[in-house]
């Protein structure tokens, strides 16, 4: 829904000719905080991030159903259970928005799974950590979907309108998602000893992993200025970092539940939480392949991929043979 | 879901019921995040919620859904052999879920349409299995008249699950219904969905001696108990403790 003047579709026939202009009715309509829709001119650049990152954010989501639904046949109870059924039906409905909403700048869901499953696009580092006990799905929902809102609340923003849109709605279902892992936990650690040390032990383990959720430190992100200036991205990546370290301080206060940091301490001059260094070199590994479930995620999604092609030839020879019988594919 | 019963809970049937949506609905759950393509993962989490969600209504009508769901022992489930049978390929995954959701939905439709303890569920339900039976039924065309390969497959998978069919219509205690009528309605719907789909309706036995019932008596078949140690091993570790 572009409301401005100043975008122009760009006709394939003035393909190089006047492009300058079409780069300043562009820019202007950024600087107005306008939407970019599919069929506006864009610089191929601002396409080529935006599909990285949204084709990454669409990955994270498929491939972030494993550790979560490794423990639905294992659920406590039947609530949780049907609880983390739902977020896991959730992230796959999330998986597809993204897919579709990056398939409006002119690539396709089975070329962006293609590049997951060769290993060319990424899907979020956070993901390549284990779930060893129950409590790692409430400390997934606290502190991983935390960080993720905190990334994403202003992706709503965002200059390009069906990336700001999905979001929109993804993040109406992660709040929820947040709030009941919150909840998991505080049920745990008010639990009996066993349980509260099966929290504390999530706790321990998924805490620095989710501030690295935020990327880089600022100095060393590579694509954030020019996101900035996009209008992809909102803040830096420190700023939100510290915006979910803030939030996150008294929440594992009121769960009764330690921050595994010894630096950790309010700054009354920043009136911000201080908090000790990252591990960078972990992220890194674990960026390039080598952390504890790398191997694992990306086997498992290219298992189900392969062994599904058979279903999907299917349904599409049935699809050719049927295509007059309106309704058939309505399923 | 409802007021408080007048009278008792068939327990029996209560049982049954509950233990085929809450078996059903875990094997479905094992296929997250293994899926053949994105809008099957939804599609089966749907279903498995779905089932999940009647599974604790029909449980919850007989004592805690938790201490009967995850302190039982095998021989005192009394779930059908057929929805406990293991995920196989797809195609096994869809024979069961129509052979499952074609039955239930001819039961749910009768129970819905009396006025016994099962009514106020059923008439609920059966607007969710409805659509279990359409994805069912709609799959076992495209599979059945797909490709050759997935035409192979899903007779294979039909024929598989075939001699697990005839315990749908072993009497149940408290189950007031007409089962020769139900089953008679649900030969017809699955055989006529099966021949559009090009299929071959299987011809072995639907109730061979040693299974007939064997599941509403507690009597399971290998994989189940399995299945059980892996849903029930957590909250088993944890005695009195709640979640």
């Amino acid at each position: 829904m572009a409301t401005a003047a100043a975008h122009q579709t760009y006709g394939a026939e003035e393909a190089g000719a006047g492009t300058a202009a079409y780069e300043r009715a562009f820019d202007a309509a950024v600087a107005a905080d306008e939407r970019i829709e599919p069929r506006d001119w864009m610089p191929d650049a601002y396409r080529a991030t935006l599909v990285r990152q949204m084709a990454q954010h669409a990955h994270s989501e498929i491939i972030g159903m494993q550790p979560e639904a490794n423990w639905i046949t294992r659920a406590p109870s039947l609530r949780r259970k049907a609880i983390l059924m739902a977020k896991v039906q959730d992230e796959a409905g999330h998986g597809l928005y993204l897919y579709s909403a990056a398939e409006t700048l002119g690539t396709s869901r089975e070329e962006l799974l293609d590049k997951l499953h060769a290993g060319r696009q990424k899907y979020s580092s956070i993901f390549n950590y284990p779930t060893l006990t129950w409590a790692d799905v409430g400390a997934i929902g606290w502190l991983v979907d935390g960080a993720a809102i905190t990334n994403q609340v202003p992706l709503c923003r965002c200059s390009y309108g069906p990336y700001a849109r999905a979001m929109v709605r993804i993040c109406k279902e992660e709040s929820f998602h947040q709030r009941q892992g919150y909840e998991l936990l505080l049920a745990l650690s008010r639990g009996t000893p066993e349980q509260h040390a099966m929290a504390q032990d999530a706790v321990d383990r998924w805490w620095w992993p989710s501030l690295m959720m935020f990327g880089p430190p600022d100095d060393e992100s590579a694509h954030s200025a020019q996101s900035m200036t996009w209008k992809i991205k909102r803040h830096s990546n420190d700023e939100l970092r510290q915006r979910f370290v803030d939030i996150c301080v008294p929440q594992a206060e009121s769960l009764g539940l330690a921050l595994p940091d010894p630096d950790l301490k309010w700054n009354e001059e920043r009136q911000h939480y201080d908090f000790g260094p990252i591990d960078w070199s972990e992220f890194k590994e674990v960026l390039k392949g080598n952390g504890p479930c790398n191997e694992q995620r990306l086997t498992q999604r290219r298992r189900a991929h392969e062994e599904g092609a058979w279903v999907r030839e299917a349904a599409a020879a049935y699809a050719a043979k049927h295509n007059d019988t309106t309704g058939a594919m309505q399923a | 879901m409802t007021a408080a019963p007048a009278t008792p809970v068939p327990t029996t049937a209560a049982l049954a019921l509950g233990d085929d949506a809450l078996v059903l609905s875990h094997r479905l759950g094992e296929w997250a995040g293994h899926a053949p393509v994105l809008e099957e993962e939804v599609a089966l989490a749907n279903i498995a919620l779905d089932l999940l969600g009647q599974a604790r209504v029909l449980l919850s009508m007989v004592g805690d859904e938790d201490e009967l769901a995850y302190l039982r022992e095998e021989r005192s489930f009394r779930n059908l052999q057929l929805v406990e049978q293991p995920n196989g390929d797809f195609a096994h995954t869809i024979a069961r879920q129509l052979y499952f959701s074609t039955y239930q939905h001819l039961l749910y439709t009768e129970l819905a349409a009396g006025d016994g303890q099962f009514a106020g569920l059923a008439a609920k339900a059966v607007k969710e299995v409805a659509y279990h039976r359409d994805h069912a039924e709609q799959w076992t065309l495209r599979l059945g008249d797909g490709t050759d390969a997935s035409r192979e497959r899903m007779q294979r998978a039909t024929a598989a699950l075939w001699r697990f069919t005839g315990e749908m219509f072993q009497p149940v205690e408290g189950l007031d219904v007409d089962l020769s009528a139900l089953e008679a309605a649900w030969l017809e719907a699955v055989g006529g969905v099966l021949r559009r789909a090009t299929l071959t309706v299987p011809e072995g036995p639907r109730s061979g001696a040693w299974t007939a019932g064997a599941g509403r008596q507690g009597v399971h078949t290998e994989s189940f108990g399995r299945m059980l140690a892996e849903m029930q091993h957590l909250h088993r570790s944890h005695p009195g403790a709640s979640w």
